[in-house]
């Protein structure tokens, strides 16, 4: 064989892992749901949202994508990156208050 | 996100904008709930897909990759029907009648984005499922457009593309639909 057998032999997972994360993420997208089901408000909702969809995300990533049985070099080279983006997230959210701001101040009537 | 966060008129309510009349019953957002179950599963089987790809396991791969196809299209056949739901009760990239003109525009733009990766995914799948079952990768038989052999790894690198679409669509479904 051509391939080397290092990578190959690598990945060698039991089934029963992914049925695990699979109904894991059923689980969490089923929680996900009930947030909007059950019409929870405010910070609650919002923190509850970005805690089944942050748990999701990283099983998707982790055992999915096999990133947990990655070097941790690449690892950080993958992950690091887009947390930074949050730096431009931050960006936006204040470039929207000032756009909203101006609407609101030369257009009239606000929400 | 600037969009919708700098908006004068309120953002409609994507719990009311996605519900459906099951039974009688007014089922807030289930569509967009099945549509996260469907392709959900489909990451499942397509992971699966892959660990028998590394065993060499050209049935069940090809098979669980087939599997996977399916739950994508019909993810995208779910998605055209609320398109064309939604454009029925008049949502359009300007405006809507519930809010905010962004809702349609973001929403068409993000969806129709997700959707056509979803697509072009379930045809990359198609095409390797085809492969896998034929046995190009045992042969080591070249590919159409390189002279390098026939590898599993392939059925890894369309996993890989699988799961980052699924990854795409938590958090749109966080984001756009929970929010």
């Amino acid at each position: 064989m051509a391939q080397p057998a290092a990578h190959t032999e690598h990945q060698q997972h039991p089934i029963k892992l992914y049925l695990v994360v699979w109904g894991l993420l059923f689980v969490l997208s089923l929680f996900s749901y009930l947030v909007d089901y059950l019409h929870l408000q405010g910070y609650l909702r919002w923190g509850l949202i970005l805690i089944f969809m942050t748990l999701k995300a990283g099983l998707i990533v982790a055992i999915f994508m096999h990133m947990a049985w990655e070097r941790l070099a690449l690892v950080y080279a993958v992950v690091l990156p887009p947390i930074l983006v949050l730096v431009f997230v931050a960006m936006m959210v204040s470039e929207s208050h000032y756009v909203l701001f101006s609407r609101m101040t030369f257009f009239g009537a606000g929400p | 996100m600037s969009a919708r966060m700098s908006t004068t008129v309120a953002w409609p309510n994507p719990s009311e904008v996605f519900a459906l009349h099951i039974g009688g019953e007014h089922v807030p957002l289930i569509l967009i709930a099945i549509m996260t179950f469907v392709l959900i599963s489909s990451s499942g089987t397509m992971a699966m897909a892959v660990n028998f790809g590394y065993r060499r396991d050209r049935r069940k791969t090809a098979i669980l990759m087939l599997l996977t196809a399916l739950f994508g299209a019909a993810f995208v056949g779910m998605q055209a029907f609320e398109w064309t739901k939604l454009i029925s009760e008049g949502v359009r990239p300007w405006g809507n009648p519930w809010g905010a003109a962004q809702f349609g525009s973001t929403f068409f733009m993000i969806t129709g984005f997700h959707g056509t990766h979803v697509t072009i995914g379930v045809i990359f799948l198609i095409i390797i499922a085809r492969k896998v079952w034929r046995g190009d990768f045992d042969q080591e038989k070249k590919g159409f457009f390189t002279s390098r052999k026939g590898q599993y790894e392939i059925v890894e690198i369309t996993g890989l593309y699988w799961h980052f679409v699924d990854l795409v669509w938590v958090f749109i479904f966080a984001f756009f639909y929970l929010w």
